[in-house]
């Protein structure tokens, strides 16, 4: 068998929760004990527009978190902005909908073996998956605080429950009409120093993953990115989510954001190449 | 593991002869994998094993590593995509060594789909595979830009496409099964078709995607990093079926490798009806990675339904019309 996605299932499963936060929907997908093996960083594909639908690809969430209730078993929460046709569907889908969803795919952050300070960055809805995550890292002994950026008030996605397993969280707005006015990378390089940051973890515009990297290539500090590409699989067979990442060896090979991601080492993507023709041949 | 579905019927569905020939390659069903949309294997594994469909076409293999083209690579479009890989691959020599055993370790029939810039570098690519064993059938993707004549495609030029075929035969010798690959953008299929197999091929796959494009209204330029794409999925299918039927009239003992938006066991059975002795499922499986499975159990429902004992029997079963009418 192969080692790719290996706990990944094709299922159809029911929506038991689609509710408006802000401009965002949270959806509570009903996935039975598929919650045991999607891990923080993995992502669900999902067909959009029923089955006569012209829309033929699966669209891509990132798996915002996972937990057991006690009315609907193993549930799966996504966060949707209603932007595409595709994303549109889904968040016009009632409670009691049933809907195709391949599950979980792609790579998960990496937790630490230590309890180190770690720091996460969230741009827009990028965020959503990050409050799962401080979950885990909380219950691994780590320290986390948490930084969220957007160009507006209404594009920040903070649950008031996802507060809780963080130990500050902090808002920037570019038009300062929430938080402090600025850019979420501004505090980072500081940050870094006064908190003595182990590791951060970022989800968000590839715009905002460029910066971190960019703070973080002069110190030592791990970072871990989940990327976001235009892909039509979702499973590694199309070829189209690629982005260009540094080789041990000093080549560049062009990795699938599927599966070789979301999750990826922000120091290894090179930032300045992606979509550019990289002539360098492996 | 996917959910798999039940044979609506039982034992008498298993009772069709799906089994389907090149040449001399036999494959014990008529529904593969399309060139480029099953990567190496490994992907699509997970949800079936591979041994359980007609045969993996693998991506089209070139003889040096190549990075594919920059992003974006792909646009959705109504009942399809637009894709712009650039033919991203390792080459043929990693190829052979490390994506080739795993196959045949799946018990997979493969096919070995080939691509090259010139027409020498179809030879090489020939001469590399010729004592590979576990290969069923090479494919001759010519659908590609030839360097030595100012990029024009191979496919779209009768003697250079023939001469690829020419070149292939005569590294390969007799053995092994040679399909080319067709491209639908052309003035003249059956023109294309019966020049390479004049130059030896003994099948055709048809078709390869028609080329696109889609414009970005945000940058207001071509969307795709390759400013074209191929155009893929249901949209082409009766592009597929017109070329399928017109070819399988022209050259009616070639056997045919039907492709272009195949999402059911219907759309797998038109093709065989239009001429096809095999149906190659791509931009389906991006959309459900079960779909090759499914349209393969559809398909034998439907021949079963339409009272065909064996598969081969329903090949360009469309044509006999013309005879009556006659």
């Amino acid at each position: 068998m192969s080692t790719i996605n290996k706990s990944a299932a094709q299922l159809r499963a029911t929506i038991v929760g689609n509710k408006l936060v802000g401009q965002y929907h949270q959806i509570l997908i009903s996935v039975g004990d598929l919650v045991d093996k999607c891990k923080p960083g993995n992502f669900v594909a999902i067909s959009v527009g029923g089955d006569s639908s012209k829309m033929i690809l699966r669209r891509a969430f990132a798996i915002s978190r996972v937990a057991h209730s006690n009315s609907f078993g193993g549930t799966m929460e996504l966060i949707v902005a209603p932007h595409g046709q595709g994303s549109k569907w889904l968040c016009a889908q009632p409670e009691g909908a049933v809907i195709d969803l391949v599950a979980p795919l792609g790579s998960a952050f990496g937790i630490p073996t230590q309890p180190v300070q770690v720091l996460l960055v969230g741009g827009g809805y990028g965020s959503a998956p990050l409050f799962g995550l401080a979950e885990v890292l909380k219950d691994r002994g780590c320290k986390v605080d948490m930084l969220l950026g957007a160009s507006t008030a209404g594009k920040i996605y903070a649950p008031m429950e996802g507060k809780r397993s963080v130990n500050s969280l902090r808002i920037y707005t570019e038009d300062g009409s929430m938080g402090i006015a600025g850019k979420v990378t501004d505090p980072i390089p500081e940050l870094i120093s006064d908190l003595d940051v182990a590791v951060i973890y970022s989800c968000g515009p590839m715009g905002m993953l460029a910066a971190i990297s960019a703070i973080t290539q002069e110190r030592d500090v791990v970072h871990q990115c989940a990327v976001e590409e235009a892909m039509a699989c979702g499973i590694g067979i199309c070829m189209t989510c690629v982005l260009p990442v540094r080789d041990e060896d000093n080549s560049i090979s062009m990795l699938r954001s599927c599966i070789d991601g979301p999750v990826m080492d922000g120091s290894n993507v090179m930032w300045d190449l992606v979509g550019k023709n990289p002539t360098v041949t492996q | 593991m996917g959910p798999r579905r039940q044979e609506p019927h039982g034992d008498t569905v298993t009772s069709v002869d799906f089994s389907t020939t090149f040449s001399n390659a036999w494959f014990p069903t008529p529904v593969f994998t399309a060139s480029g949309c099953a990567s190496s294997g490994k992907e699509l594994a997970q949800f079936f094993p591979l041994k359980d469909i007609g045969a993996v076409v693998t991506k089209s293999i070139m003889n040096k590593a190549r990075l594919g083209r920059a992003t974006p690579r792909m646009a959705e479009t109504p009942s399809g995509m637009l894709n712009s890989i650039g033919l991203q691959g390792p080459g043929i020599d990693t190829f052979i060594e490390k994506d080739i055993p795993w196959l045949v370790e799946q018990k997979a029939r493969i096919i070995v789909s080939i691509a090259g810039e010139t027409i020498e570098e179809y030879s090489t690519l020939a001469r590399k595979l010729r004592s590979v064993s576990g290969i069923s059938a090479i494919e001759v993707n010519i659908s590609c830009p030839n360097v030595e004549n100012r990029g024009l495609v191979f496919a779209c030029d009768p003697e250079t496409s023939r001469k690829v075929i020419d070149g292939v035969r005569r590294t390969i010798g007799g053995e092994l099964p040679i399909i080319a690959k067709l491209s639908p953008d052309v003035t003249d299929i059956v023109s294309i078709a019966r020049g390479v197999v004049d130059a030896g091929a003994d099948g055709i796959a048809l078709i390869n995607t028609v080329l696109g494009m889609v414009i970005n209204l945000s940058t207001m330029r071509p969307h795709l990093g390759g400013k074209t794409g191929g155009l893929s999925g249901p949209a082409i299918r009766p592009i597929a079926v017109r070329a399928i039927y017109q070819v399988h009239a022209a050259i009616p003992n070639i056997p045919i490798l039907g492709m272009g938006g195949v999402a059911s066991g219907r759309d797998a059975f038109e093709m065989i009806l239009a001429g096809a002795s095999a149906v190659s499922v791509g931009t389906a499986s991006f959309g459900n990675p079960m779909a090759i499975p499914y349209i393969q159990d559809e398909l034998k429902t439907l021949l079963e339904e339409k009272g065909f004992k064996q598969m081969k029997d329903a090949i360009g079963y469309a044509h006999r019309i013309d005879e009556v009418h006659e």
